[in-house]
């Protein structure tokens, strides 16, 4: 059996996604390779069970996020935080100095175009967290991979890695922020 | 003075008693760590990066400001000082705001550099995401207090070689920040000489000039070399590098 990966999309910009599409024709030798079985770019509506390597992007940023992150961590094998926002909260934790009810306000109130109001009061709408936590501040996390966003040469050395059951050990050229 | 001899990394060497372990270490090829130190400026042992082993005490010493004695035995990579390294910088990363992505010396950064040395991963303390104050007030440079490692290199280089002395440290521990004259607006400062050496200095990206963009600015340290070597020596090296 192939091993079964999933992407998953948490308080990140989804450039990390893109970048994971940069891979270009190598995409084509994955796809030989694993079976995508939960992503953004995969239509599945439910975290499966029985994940060997799951690939997070983004910060942990509100309740839904953080009910993802244990969901992830109980049906995988290998997390990996994917991306500089995953791994310290960088961009996406930017909002962090800054009081939640001020920075809801900025968001869609101040800067707001049309029918300025905050979001809320729903159960669809997830509930911002006070700050913005890095995945292993929530979740034991496995290996870490950087940049914002990693480069295409990046993860595929982690994922062809992973794949053959390895730790990705990130030699100076591949451990950069940024 | 008298020569000496000691032992670093198992290599016997011969040096000046006047000399500190660095400045030994560094004659020779003997990579430390440094974060605090900038040659040319005086040396006040404040970031604990370059600490070493001495045989004989369990105490560990800081490089750059122990000096050498007679038949010292120096250690400098081993086990307990490449953690307490990748220690120092993940609190570093942790007490301050660090978005590499969107900073002007992304990829010029000291503690970027650092942190791939000591094969920087992740932090183990949680962030702490501090509110700390940038200031834009001046018309050529930002302070911008995020990017911070608190080493005292503008405040050392503004008192030691420009004479201005605008900067201290104010508060204590983890509240400690950098303010500028009696901590008024940067731009307000009636001692600053906006010769921008703080600027150039500044390991990080806490002290850049206005109009970079993100990833562009590199700052460069050996204008000081210049200036030393004048003083102390009373003469001028060669600006096309011969001395
Ligand atoms: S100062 Fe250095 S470590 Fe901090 S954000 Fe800028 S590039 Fe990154
Ligand atoms: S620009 Fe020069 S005088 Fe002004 S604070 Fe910096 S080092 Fe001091
Ligand atoms: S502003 Fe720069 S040079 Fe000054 S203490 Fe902070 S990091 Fe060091
Ligand atoms: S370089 Fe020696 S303590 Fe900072």
């Amino acid at each position: 059996m192939k091993p079964r990966v999933a992407t998953v999309w948490l308080g990140g910009c989804s450039g990390c996604h893109m970048s994971f599409l940069d891979m270009d024709e190598r995409l084509i030798e994955l796809a030989g390779r694993m079976d995508l079985v939960y992503s953004p770019i995969a239509d599945v509506k439910e975290f499966p069970r029985d994940v060997d390597v799951t690939l997070v992007e983004g910060a942990v940023t509100n309740d839904e996020n953080e009910e993802m992150a244990h969901i992830i961590r109980r049906n995988s094998r290998f997390v990996v935080s994917f991306g500089d926002c995953a791994v310290s909260g960088n961009v996406t934790a930017l909002r962090n100095g800054f009081d939640k009810e001020d920075v809801l306000r900025r968001a869609y109130v101040e800067l707001a175009d049309v029918d300025p109001q905050i979001p809320r009061d729903h159960p669809t709408i997830a509930e911002l967290m006070a700050k913005a936590r890095p995945l292993h501040e929530i979740i034991p996390v496995d290996a870490f991979l950087h940049g914002c966003p990693p480069t295409a040469d990046q993860i595929w050395f982690a994922v062809s890695e992973l794949l053959e059951g390895r730790m990705p050990a990130f030699s100076p050229v591949y451990l950069r922020y940024g | 003075m008298a020569i000496l001899t000691l032992t670093i990394d198992g290599e016997q060497l011969s040096a000046n008693d006047d000399e500190t372990l660095l400045e030994i270490a560094r004659q020779h090829d003997i990579a430390i760590p440094t974060l605090c130190h900038l040659e040319g400026l005086s040396d006040v042992g404040s970031c604990r990066l370059c600490l070493v082993e001495i045989e004989g005490s369990q105490k560990l010493f800081p490089a750059c400001t122990t000096r050498a004695q007679e038949g010292m035995v120096v250690r400098t990579k081993t086990e307990r000082l490449q953690r307490n390294r990748r220690m120092i910088i993940e609190l570093l990363a942790s007490e301050g705001n660090h978005q590499c992505a969107v900073c002007v010396v992304n990829n010029h950064c000291e503690l970027q550099n650092l942190a791939y040395e000591v094969g920087l991963t992740h932090t183990r303390y949680p962030y702490l995401y501090p509110k700390k104050r940038l200031d834009a007030s001046h018309p050529d440079f930002i302070i911008d207090r995020n990017r911070c490692v608190l080493c005292t290199r503008c405040v050392r280089v503004c008192h030691e070689v420009e004479g201005a002395h605008v900067w201290d440290i104010a508060q204590r521990g983890i509240h400690c920040e950098i303010i500028s004259d009696m901590d008024q607006p940067w731009g307000t400062s009636p001692s600053c000489t906006s010769c921008g050496k703080c600027v150039l200095v500044c390991p990080t990206g806490a002290l850049i000039a206005k109009g970079e963009n993100v990833a562009e600015m590199e700052k460069k340290t050996d204008f000081l070399k210049y200036i030393v070597t004048a003083r102390v020596k009373r003469e001028w090296i060669n600006t096309d590098g011969e001395e």
